[in-house]
């Protein structure tokens, strides 16, 4: 049995290689913001509240392009819809936590985290502070993504663009589901999603973030029907 | 950009993260469901990957031979078997910049 601070040093250990490809991506984020035109402030303060990477960016872009405040809340809530997901998933696992502790805890449930979490708890079901693996992932994430943003809106425009950093996103998430392309009704699923999401681009509010993954679980469904 | 919007935008992202943990309880959800839910990381990701590598940043889908393209492949070989996370991201950013600065410049 591991203790809570075993858990959650283990929890920061096995979000660790993200940060890579999470702190470069701040740093454009909160340059981003810096660059079209936005309160230094007010970008910085997306990352405290909003925290999450993609919507941010995408918030932005849709701001600075003119779009109404609503529509730019309401994306940022549709590709955020993902969570929803991932806290069904982990629900799980969590389900012995405290009211209060749920609430708190939801708060750093991210992309990485999620899919580092949830691998380790599959392993280790018998775990009694289980949830601490999640706190570690969770945390060690929020404070490198609050120093990556900062970083980003001070450094500004000295960012060279040529770089192309922002194709480390992609690239971070290729990492995280390589492993499951061992597996032909993965192989499956996640082509369906990746083809959604090329065709449905161009919906209305970038809903192409919520209607592939919901296209590509009613294939994995029928696969499943298939199956037995 | 104002204060409030953004307010609004972060209690709708805690809410996506707090309902189905706190919420809503997990026995509503049948065994189906749970395998179901097994396919959630396959069914999400690639709408992130996929965008990323296909489409450019003025919306529209890139050349066949785009250095992204090949720098996606070279990730997802070296992913699939060194199965390290730093290994992947590198080889696929030192592979796409060698193309852009070295081959295509």
């Amino acid at each position: 049995m591991l203790s809570k601070k075993q858990l959650f040093t283990r929890g920061m250990l096995d979000i660790s290689p993200h940060m890579l490809s999470v702190i470069p991506f701040g740093i454009i984020c909160g340059a981003i913001g810096v660059e079209l035109g936005f309160n230094p402030y007010l970008v910085y303060a997306m990352s405290f509240i909003i925290f999450g990477g993609a919507s941010q960016i995408v918030f932005l872009q849709l701001l600075s392009g003119g779009a109404s405040s609503l529509v730019a809340v309401t994306s940022v809530g549709i590709i955020n819809s993902r969570h929803l997901l991932y806290g069904a998933v982990l629900s799980e696992y969590l389900e012995k936590l405290s009211f209060i502790k749920k609430l708190l805890i939801s708060y750093v449930i991210v992309d990485q985290g999620f899919a580092e979490s949830n691998k380790f708890f599959k392993k280790n079901k018998s775990e009694e502070y289980l949830h601490y693996h999640l706190i570690g992932t969770g945390c060690t994430m929020w404070v490198c993504w609050q120093i990556a943003t900062l970083s980003g809106i001070i450094l500004g425009s000295f960012l060279p663009e040529e770089l192309g950093l922002k194709f480390a996103i992609p690239l971070t998430f290729i990492a995280i589901v390589v492993q499951d392309l061992k597996k032909i009704d993965h192989v499956i699923v996640m082509i369906t999603c990746g083809l959604s999401s090329l065709l449905f681009f161009d919906a209305p509010f970038k809903s192409y973030i919520i209607i592939s993954p919901v296209i590509a679980l009613f294939v994995a469904s029928l696969l499943l029907r298939l199956k037995k | 950009m104002t204060l409030v919007s953004i307010i609004f935008a972060g209690i709708l992202t805690y809410f996506t993260r707090m309902t189905m943990v706190a919420l809503i309880s997990r026995d509503m959800l049948g065994d189906k469901i749970k395998a179901i839910l097994e396919y959630v990381p396959s069914a999400v990701f690639p709408a992130i990957i996929f965008p990323g590598i296909f489409i450019n940043d003025y919306g529209t889908f890139i050349e066949m031979n785009d250095p992204k393209i090949f720098g996606a492949l070279v990730a997802v070989i070296v992913g699939y078997f060194s199965k390290n996370i730093i290994a992947t991201i590198l080889a696929g950013l030192v592979s796409y910049w060698f193309l852009i600065f070295v081959i295509f410049s």
